[in-house]
């Protein structure tokens, strides 16, 4: 089966899908304080696929986590799709309503809301974000399509396999047309022909909606996918000179 | 689409149960207020039903139903003359507990100024008025006598020729309906022993006096039955009913029997209140500070369910906010839940009452104010019991998604 493209493509929007400037973030105080990332800066351009690395403990999730506007930095400032929206702890935007036009998450745990269906579960990211209930029922079954999901579309999450909750979960992410897509270790409950497809994935939407993604990954595998990789230690970023190791290939249809 | 209509679908048995819960603790609040409703009813029935202008009973007691009044039969022709009145009923009031089948049988004795009274005004099920003057009952089916049935009470039988509906007295008891003098038979009956005895003692106390010894025809009237003898009273009973005539002045002939020294007079509307503001309104306060009591339980478990389904839903709360979910969808959620269960509940406590208040052994009355009444407190307490959810659910941070 080869993946459609999507009909209704995001506006494509030059620039940077996010720009990081000096982020510090510091858990508690006193002697019981950590330095979980420290001055961090870089910068993420739309339709780019960014892999963050780095150990257990290194500050990706937090990093992640400051990007995606829930866990405010101590230092530092965050502009996306060219909007500054953090500066130091303080937002200069309404956090939830920038999150619901400008970005989608994917975590390690798809976090399906169980009693709604695949498709609801879609539906009611669309929804929050003030589409019409039958345009977002649309949307939704387009996006579950567009994933090889069209036929599991009125399944409550305890019917879907692992993977298959996961690929509603990056629906789900996807709905709004984001400008930036953040993943915390997508794959890390999934076995390595499953975690490659969730990867190309976001590769492919990336390119096809031209939004920023970063994906937190200890996968070494599937680095091939990406345009890029950020490395962290210890708090500190560290970016790897020029693109990813190998060139990243054409995108395979999905199974 | 509707989150909590989702939420309460795909967990239909727990929302039932819940449900039903607050459904059957409704249905207690909304069974205390009829059951009050059921003894204001009860207590006021007879007294609406008899429909007299003035309510003569004995001096300074409150009878003859909250308490016991005594008067000579012998007012009611006193009674008659009295300008203004139209007619005069004698009424006797008095509870018997008898058994029957090995189980205590009470009731309340009324007699009926046969044959003035002969119960046409009483709401018959079935059957017919007293025809005779002697031996006949009509009886509330609560009683449990069926049509034709044969009851014997003191030295006497008598047929239930009707049955009436919804006839309790205002301790609950159900009422039988007799002449007068069957009446005064059943509640001064006495064994022909007593009797025999009562009279011999009469005739003991003639001999014992001057007169008895001068005229020994004295001696053999002592001994005959008291109705022959004209120096006994006729049986008392508990008062005499007044009708006025069309236009008379109520107040006035209350007035004017109101200064006879044996008597005291209420009208009907303060004989209502007699019942209304003694036992019964003791009964009010009680059951109505037990019903507060129940709305605060109400609210409390209601607030706790809410709360639970809200942490129950913390995950999902965390990832709604996550996607940028505005406040008003997760307090809609929340609230929109807590009036369903609410709404159930209610349902089910009016459906369930209907049928469960009817087998009570007294009269629980649900009138429309007292529905609506429980409406607005349903209303209440599901608002104010989403309060502890949404406070939760508004501390939620969606950034917990990430561990
Ligand atoms: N809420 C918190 N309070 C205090 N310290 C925290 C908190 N969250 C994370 N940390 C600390 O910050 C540092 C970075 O944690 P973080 O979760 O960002 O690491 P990570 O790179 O995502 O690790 P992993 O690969 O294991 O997920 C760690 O030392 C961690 O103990
Ligand atoms: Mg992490």
């Amino acid at each position: 089966m080869t993946a459609p493209a999507l009909h209704t493509a995001a506006p494509v929007a030059a620039g940077f899908s996010v720009q990081v400037d000096g982020l510090t973030k510091i858990y508690g105080g006193g002697n019981t304080e950590v330095i979980a990332v420290r001055e961090a800066s870089f910068t993420v351009a739309r339709g780019e696929v960014i892999a963050l690395l780095g150990p257990s403990g290194s500050g990706k999730s937090t990093l992640l986590s400051a990007i995606g506007l829930i866990n405010p930095p101590t230092r530092g400032r965050i502009a996306i799709n060219g909007e500054p929206v953090m500066d130091g702890p303080r937002p200069l935007v309404d956090l939830r309503a920038f999150r619901r036009h400008h970005l989608g998450f994917v975590f390690q745990k798809a976090n399906l809301i169980p009693f709604l269906t695949a498709r609801q579960n879609v539906q009611v990211a669309l929804e929050v974000n003030d589409v019409a209930p039958r345009a977002a029922r649309a949307r939704a079954d387009e996006l579950l399509d567009y994933l090889g999901l069209g036929d599991r579309r009125h399944n409550l999450p305890f019917m879907l396999s692992g993977g298959q909750q996961q690929r509603v979960a990056v629906a789900r992410a996807l709905a709004n047309h984001p400008s930036l897509v953040l993943a915390d270790e997508p794959t890390a409950a999934l076995d390595g022909h499953l975690s490659r497809q969730v990867m190309e994935l976001l590769r492919q939407v990336a390119h096809e909606q031209r939004a920023g993604v970063i994906v937190v990954t200890h996968d070494h595998r599937a680095l091939d996918v990406f345009d890029r990789t950020l490395e962290m230690e210890d708090g500190a970023l560290r970016e790897h000179a020029g693109p990813a190791p190998e060139p990243a290939p054409v995108v395979k249809p999905l199974s | 689409m509707n989150l909590a209509a989702q939420d309460i679908r795909h967990n239909g048995g727990r929302f039932a149960l819940t449900a039903a819960g607050i459904g059957l603790l409704l249905m207690i609040v909304l069974g205390m207020g009829g059951i009050y409703a059921g003894m204001v009813y009860e207590a006021t029935l007879l007294i609406d039903r008899l429909d007299a202008d003035l309510w003569v009973v004995q001096r300074s007691t409150r009878g003859p139903f909250a308490e016991v009044s005594r008067i000579p039969a012998s007012l009611e022709p006193r009674l008659s003359a009295v300008p203004g009145v139209a007619s005069a009923r004698r009424f006797v009031y008095h509870t018997v507990q008898r058994e029957r089948a090995g189980e205590p049988w009470r009731f309340s004795v009324q007699g009926l100024d046969w044959p003035v009274d002969r119960g046409q005004a009483l709401p018959l099920l079935t059957g017919r008025p007293l025809g005779q003057a002697h031996f006949e009952m009509i009886a509330d089916r609560t009683l449990g006598v069926a049509l034709g049935e044969r009851v014997r009470l003191g030295k006497d039988t008598f047929t239930v020729v009707g049955l009436t509906k919804g006839m309790t007295s205002s301790s609950g008891d159900p009422m039988a309906f007799f002449t007068l003098r069957d009446a005064q038979a059943i509640q001064f009956d006495q064994p022909g022993e007593a009797l025999r005895l009562d009279r011999e003692a009469r005739r003991y106390r003639a001999s014992a006096a001057e007169l008895g010894q001068q005229q020994p025809g004295l001696l053999e009237r002592a001994a005959s039955p008291s109705p022959a003898l004209p120096v006994l009273g006729p049986p008392t009973v508990s008062a005499v009913l007044l009708t006025l005539t069309p236009g008379a002045d109520a107040a006035a002939v209350a007035r004017t029997i109101a200064g006879w020294p044996d008597v005291t007079v209420y009208t009907h509307a303060e004989q209502r209140d007699l019942l209304l503001r003694g036992s019964v309104d003791r009964a009010r306060r009680q059951i109505g500070l037990f019903r507060a009591i129940l709305v605060l339980v109400s609210a409390i478990i209601m607030s706790l369910i809410i709360y639970t389904l809200t942490l129950d839903k913390a995950h999902d709360i965390a990832m709604l906010k996550l996607i940028g979910a505005r406040n008003r969808v997760i307090v809609g959620l929340i609230l929109q839940q807590a009036l369903i269960l609410g709404a159930v509940g209610y349902a089910l406590a009016w459906v369930i009452g209907q049928w469960a208040f009817s087998l009570f052994p007294r009269l629980v009355l649900i009138t429309g104010p007292d529905l609506a009444l429980l409406a607005v407190i349903v209303l209440l307490i599901s608002v104010v019991a989403s309060g502890l959810g949404i406070w939760k659910a508004l501390r939620i941070e969606p950034n917990t998604l990430l561990s």
